[in-house]
Formats: C-alpha cells, structure tokens, sequence
C-alpha cells in the first residue's frame, strides 16, 4: 500500500497524476473518432503542427496556448478542406501540413538556440513541469470535449460513419467537422506537457485499436477506451516515478504492451473457435 | 403538378472534363424513376446533384420547398464494413436528430426503428453487425435507415449491385410498394432487365440525356446502343422486356463463343488468346 500512496506526498506526482488520468481518458476517447475516420495518423502530425505554433507563439511573446491553439486548429482545418476539396489523401494532406509546421519549429528553435531546453520537455513529456494552470487548462478541454461528444454523439457518429450521406440526412457535417479539429487540437495542446509532442499520436490511437480488437460495440469501444486511457495514464505515472523515465514513454509503452497482449490472446481464441468450427469432411 | 425537384440546362463536370451537359429533369410527385446508362455516364453525379451534394457548372436546381425531405442510399461499395455499429444503430441514424438530444435513443424511438426493420424481414437481425448480415440483408438495412426518416424522395444508387437475383427481386418489389403508398422514386442501375420489369419511368443517360420515358419506349436497340456504344437483343414477350448485351459488341468476338452458334468463332485467334503473355508480347 505505501508503494502505491508514497508518492502522492509530493506535488508534482499530485498534480502529474490527475493530469495524466484525464489526458490518457481524453485522448483515447477523442482517438476513437480518429481511427475510424482512417486518420489515425493526425495526432502525431498535429502534435507536431502545434509545437510549431508554439514556438513562435514563444518568439513573439504570445500566450502559449493561444499560440499553439490558434496553430493546431489552423492546421486541422487545413488538413480538413484538403481532404474535403481535393483528390490527395488524408495520410498525405497531415504529412505536408504537420511537417512543414514542425520544419519551422525546428529552423527557429536552430536559429535561437537559447531555449531549447524547455522545448525537450513538450517533444518527450515532463511530469516535473506540470502546473495548476495546465490542470485547469486539462479540466476545461475535458469538459468541453465530453460535452461535444455527449450532445452531439449521434451527429458525430453519423459524421464519422459517412460523412457525405449524413449531409443529405440534415447533419451540419462542416460543423460538426470544424469542431471537432477544434477539439482535437485543444486536446493535444493540453496534452503536450504531460505526453510530450513524440507520444500523442499513440495515446489517440493505441487504447482505441486494444479496445476494437474486443467489441463491435460503438457505445462500449467509446466506454472502455476512454477508461483503458485513464487507467494507462494512472499506472503510467507510477512507472515513470518508480523506473525514472519521462511520463509520455512509460504511459506509450504500457499501452503498447496491452495491445500486444490483447492481440495475442483475441488471435488465439479466434484460432481455437476456426478449429472448433470447421466442419470434419470425411467418408460418407 | 409542379414538380418536387427540377434540373433546368445544367452541366457538371470535375475540372476540364465534363460530365454531365445540357440535363433538363423533372421529380414529380410520386414518380419512380430510373437512371440507366453506362459506366461513367454520370448518373451517380446526378444524383449527388439532385441531393445537393453537388453543385452544377451551369443551368439551375430547384426544390418545390427547401425542407424537402429527401433521403439517400449510397452504393454498397461506399460503406466502411469494418465500423463498429449494429443494423439497429444504422437505422437509427436515419432519425432526425433535432428531436432528441441525448446520445441514446427513446423507446419509441427503436419501436419505429425495429417496425421498419420488421416490414423488410430483418427484425431478427437488428443487434448484428453490419459485416455480418449478407448482401441483401445489408442493402435492406441501408434502404431501413432511409425509411425511418419518412422521406418524401427516396434515392438509391444501384441498390441491387452485389446483391443475388432473389434479393435484388425483393429490393424492386419493396420500391415499388412504396412507390404505390405514395413514395417519390429515384434510383439509379445497371439491372436493365429489372428496371424494364419495375422502374415505370427510364431516363437513358451517357452524359447527356439519351431519352426519358417508360420501359416499352426506351429499352429498343437503337436507343441503348446509342447510350452504350454496343450491339443488344430487346425481345418482348407479352409485357415483359429482356434485353441482353451482344458478347461481340465489345470487340470480344475473337474470345468468347458465338452465343448462337457456339464455339469460338475464330480458329487462328483463339490459338492466339490461348496463352495471354506471348499474345502480348506478339502485339
């Protein structure tokens, strides 16, 4: 048991906890929309996007989250209407968009090498600087993204299903669109701190494939992805404080170890049901 | 009676190639229409004009009210089959989600759901996935999810398309149901003997209007050829049409047997089809 409450005596696993819970439950829900829509690589991409936006947000003096918001959403959008307008492809649209806005990001942090320090902490994740600012900043994109989810989760799923036919039955899609990049791109800025820029595209994308490998269930995959999320993220803190890594990695790599599992153990059972239920063809 | 939609002069086209040119059409009330034509005719795009997911070039598209309902039922091929929902979810969707904002459905709600299912002979299939019904049931579950909407214009895009005889039988004694209750009918198909047997008004289509009118007068020879650019057999037997394509109409002669003789009807060239590679590397 002191194993367990030991490190709560200090603050930043307090705090660091409670952000990783809702980052890991916030990403895993808004990254089953993304790997249904076959865009499961845009995290990564607009993780990348907005440390872009963050570094000139931090050359011009601006607010950070401003900054990397206003950056994040511009990026989504873009990628959006790309998609929406033209023949090339999701995979490629994020690839051009994303990378060129990383591109920048690294030419000037290059150019003003003086901080490139506290730049490792959002490439890699620092639970150390985690503040009572970006646990609020958490809570409130938490909030708004269940709430978007919550009231608008059959126009949502409709949208996400087939975009166009739910046009023609009454969904305002380039709405529900627009703000869902919104969302998604306030949700990688508050989770920036906690999983750093490189490990956001597998906290959006690792909990909801484990989950898909076990359900059919659109209500239950959005349910227990969004809790293997939260409970990755809680696990994950202790294993970055006992084992001494950055939190981003050992959250990742617990979620990538239960993935493996899951797989393993859905490819058995479908292995063992395939002999029990081929029939035996033999002499008549 | 004015019409529900009308297409006046419109052309269409992606970039510089041009799709459609020059379509003038009329929904009426309660009619049942369908779109024959060629692969690449366009008929998928004048359908996607007439729901307004597509914008004409040219010419104009006018809808008698702009809360027109309409409802859609893509092609078969469009769905992603992998997507975690059952066939009671997918015809939820179908509801209009204006009258209930929380993300479950009401009671009465899946009442109607489940009724619509029932009517289709599907209601024992409703907690299933999608991937797993076969693709007749799968087709009805999509046409359901148009139904549930109660729609005043019902379109299909090649609602019989993988789906076996029997199935595709069904689909069209369905349609024209609803079209007796009432139900205005667009639908487009590569089926020209079941259009010919249910549809009661053709439009022939290969970028441009070819003719409209019903089966007796659009399925002849001259008027398909025209729209196909191939040879075909109209016979009419009674009140039925059967129209089948000639094999030798796409330049197959030289491979396929002769239908009424039999046998290939080119002795040099079927020694040469007989092994594909060096008749490339002949040519």
């Amino acid at each position: 048991m002191d194993v367990l409450l030991a490190p709560f005596q200090y603050e930043f696993f307090r705090n660091g906890v409670i952000a990783a819970v809702l980052v890991g439950g916030l990403c895993a829900l808004i990254g089953v929309y993304i790997v249904l829509r076959g865009m499961s690589f845009i995290g990564h991409g607009l993780s990348h996007a907005v440390f872009g936006g963050a570094v000139v947000a931090f050359i011009l003096q601006f607010n950070f989250y401003v900054g990397a918001v206003s950056w994040g959403f511009v990026a989504a959008l873009l990628i959006n209407q790309t998609v929406r307008k033209t023949t090339i492809s999701a995979d490629a649209a994020i690839g051009v968009v994303t990378t060129a806005s990383f591109a920048l990001g690294v030419a000037l942090i290059s150019r003003y090498r003086r901080f490139s320090q506290s730049f490792d902490a959002a490439l890699f994740g620092n639970v150390l600087g985690v503040t009572p600012t970006d646990i609020a900043v958490i809570v409130f994109v938490t909030l708004a993204a269940t709430f978007m989810i919550f009231f608008f989760y059959k126009q949502l799923l409709f949208t996400t299903f087939n975009s166009e036919v739910a046009q023609v039955y009454g969904i305002p899609t380039f709405w529900i669109e627009t703000w869902f990049a919104l969302i998604l791109a306030a949700v990688i800025i508050a989770s920036v701190q906690i999983m750093g820029v490189t490990m956001i595209g597998a906290a959006l994308v690792v909990p909801p494939i484990t989950i898909r490998l076990l359900t059919d269930s659109f209500h239950r995959l959005i349910i227990y992805s969004t809790a293997l999320g939260a409970l990755t993220g809680l696990i994950g803190m202790y294993l970055s404080f006992y084992v001494d890594v950055s939190s981003g990695a050992s959250i990742v790599l617990l979620q990538s170890a239960l993935f493996c599992v899951t797989l393993f153990y859905v490819s058995r059972v479908r292995n063992r049901n395939r002999l029990v239920e081929t029939p035996v063809y033999g002499p008549t | 009676m004015q019409p529900l939609i009308e297409l006046t002069g419109v052309n269409f086209g992606y970039g510089a190639f041009n799709v459609l040119e020059d379509i003038d059409l009329h929904l009426h009330p309660g009619q049942f229409v369908g779109l024959v034509g060629p692969s690449g005719a366009g008929k998928t795009s004048l359908l996607k004009l007439v729901l307004d997911l597509l914008t004409p070039v040219e010419g104009r598209i006018e809808r008698v009210r702009s809360n027109l309902r309409v409802t859609y039922v893509p092609q078969i091929e469009t769905v992603d089959w992998s997507f975690p929902v059952t066939a009671e979810e997918v015809v939820l969707m179908g509801l209009d989600h204006r009258q209930n904002i929380w993300p479950w459905p009401r009671r009465s709600e899946r009442e109607r759901a489940r009724a619509i299912l029932d009517k289709l002979e599907i209601d024992h299939l409703a907690e299933r996935h999608i991937r797993d019904l076969s693709g007749g049931q799968q087709q009805r579950v999509f046409l359901a999810r148009a139904l549930v909407a109660e729609p005043e214009i019902l379109v299909l895009d090649e609602p019989t398309t993988g789906v076996d005889v029997r199935s595709a039988e069904n689909i069209f004694h369905w349609l024209t149901h609803l079209n007796q209750d009432g139900m205005t009918i667009l639908l487009t198909t590569h089926d020209l003997n079941m259009a010919a047997a249910h549809v009661p008004w053709v439009v022939c289509l290969n970028r441009r209007i070819m003719a409209q009118g019903p089966p007796q007068e659009i399925f002849t020879e001259s008027i398909l050829e025209d729209a196909y650019k191939g040879e075909f057999i109209v016979i009419r037997q009674n009140d039925m049409i059967f129209v089948q394509q000639k094999p030798h109409s796409h330049g197959l002669s030289d491979v396929l047997p002769d239908p009424v003789e039999g046998g290939l009807p080119n002795h040099d060239s079927r020694e040469k089809s007989a092994n594909p590679v060096s008749a490339l590397k002949e040519s």
